[in-house]
């Protein structure tokens, strides 16, 4: 589909889910994101006074990892009504028809995610300062945030008479062996290192699954909005803590939190925000994880391409990036 | 035989090409997906030059380590005058095949401990290093910093 005709849908799909003509200006496609397209656009709304700013998520086709822009959109609405940072979502678009592809419609939040700005712009000298305890009481108010009472039971939980991190330890052992084309022993290691070294069974609460480094959308004050809340389910709250620090998060720069932060710091901030106290031994735990599942996910994205399903040099090269990932996983196993 | 410009040496002009003469002329999202594709010509030059003699490398350690695990499993083995496949397919299939065998014998706990372990973990490093300096040289130099 052209942008021209992705506008042209785009504003009768609106004009019905108002009930008002609606004129789309400006669509233009964000860059990054392999797994879903994200479109910036401005609507003119019948009765109000001056044109919204708006962002179009879009499923891209079939993939290989579970996405469902539905329960983002009930995410998304949960947590802003639990006082985390994330963009207003307004419509949900049911219908696949319409767009070509499952979507929904929120508020466009200005500010940036690429790493290399954060990392490197002297204009984000004081947001790179104050980042990391910024991250850490965001993710006390996630991990506070009550499933039950949101509505949120459609997340993946723990499976019953296994902790989460053997849930989670299964889950990306068998997306891994559906998948690669070929045999990884560094992949083999570290799964038997994690069936070997399960954390006891803690606190069980929501885990935002994708919280890291160009998942947060930032400006020159630090962290503006959390994004991209399509890995979210159910497990242990210290699965986010140890993704937040895996290496390939870190964007070349030279500290564990994002490039930008110390991991002491960050667990101080999110311990002072309520979040609980925080093992040190058990978030080790889950950065190895973190590690086996990137390097999972760069399998994934992989094979779709092999597959022929998304023909895109981008999934075609995160293939080789596998090697990056399978490096720092032997740096991690002892 | 064909003339100069090799392989190499052709996938290098094209690389040149799409860095400086095509890259500027795109916007942000084509440049980030141009510079993606240089990148590639690059992996794929690296791999021409080295990947075979990497593959044989791999090939022999894991021979070795077959030896390990048959001496520990008390079983016969005669690996010393084996030499590599000579055609780079058959080798391929090989190594896949000697992955297959050490990811199966990881798994069911063969490398959990002891000198099998420290041969394992040995020959893995060596294994990610190589990977690593066709897929991304620089990254292995900063990360032995």
């Amino acid at each position: 589909m052209t942008a021209a005709e992705l506008s042209e849908r785009l504003a009768s799909y609106l004009t019905r889910a108002t009930g008002g003509a609606v004129a789309i200006a400006g669509l233009r496609q964000l860059p990054g994101g392999a797994s879903r397209e994200t479109w910036a656009f401005e609507a003119m709304l019948a009765g109000e006074p001056q044109p919204r700013r708006l962002v179009l998520r879009r499923d891209p086709g079939p993939t290989s990892v579970d996405s469902d822009r539905a329960h983002e959109f009930q995410i998304l609405r949960a947590a802003r009504a639990s006082g985390v940072p994330v963009p207003e979502v307004y419509w949900l678009g049911d219908d696949p028809e319409a767009l070509g592809a499952r979507f929904f419609i929120m508020e466009y939040v200005a500010g940036e995610t690429l790493a290399r700005r954060l990392l490197r712009d002297a204009e984000y000298q004081h947001a790179r300062g104050v980042m990391t305890a910024q991250l850490g009481a965001i993710l006390a108010r996630i991990h506070a945030l009550d499933t039950t009472v949101q509505g949120l039971d459609f997340l993946a939980a723990p499976r019953a008479g296994r902790g989460a991190a053997q849930t989670e330890v299964e889950r990306y052992e068998q997306l891994y062996r559906g998948l690669a084309p070929e045999p990884h022993p560094v992949i083999e290691l570290a799964l038997r290192w994690l069936e070997t070294h399960l954390p006891a069974p803690g606190r069980e609460t929501l885990v935002h699954g994708d919280f890291r480094i160009g998942n947060v959308l930032f400006d020159a004050d630090g962290v503006r909005a959390i994004l991209d809340w399509e890995l979210a389910h159910r497990g242990d709250p210290l699965e986010d803590l140890g993704w937040m620090c895996v290496k390939a998060w870190r964007f070349g720069g030279p500290l564990p939190v994002g490039g930008v932060g110390e991991r002491d710091e960050l667990f101080a901030a999110y311990e002072q925000a309520g979040g609980g106290a925080v093992d040190p031994a058990a978030v080790h735990f889950w950065e190895l994880f973190g590690n086996m599942k990137w390097a999972v996910i760069c399998i994934a994205q992989a094979r779709t391409f092999l597959d022929g399903g998304v023909a895109s040099l981008e999934l075609a090269s995160l293939g080789r990036r596998t090697a990056e990932v399978e490096h720092e996983l032997m740096r991690l196993i002892d | 035989m064909q003339d100069r410009p090799t392989t190499v040496e052709l996938l290098a002009a094209v690389r040149d090409f799409v860095t400086r003469d095509v890259v500027p002329t795109l916007d942000a999202r084509r440049q980030f997906h141009a510079r993606v594709a240089a990148n590639v010509l690059a992996i794929v030059e690296r791999e021409l030059r080295d990947g075979d003699a990497q593959l044989r490398e791999e090939w022999t350690r894991l021979r070795t380590l077959c030896a390990v695990a048959a001496d520990r499993d008390g079983g016969p083995h005669d690996v010393d005058d084996d030499v590599p496949p000579a055609d780079p397919a058959t080798l391929r299939a090989a190594v896949v095949a000697l992955n297959a065998d050490l990811a199966a014998r990881i798994r069911a706990g063969d490398a959990d401990h002891g000198s099998f372990r420290a041969a394992v973990l040995h020959h893995l490093r060596a294994t990610t290093d190589d990977k690593l300096r066709i897929a991304n040289p620089g990254y292995l130099e900063e990360a032995s910093r």
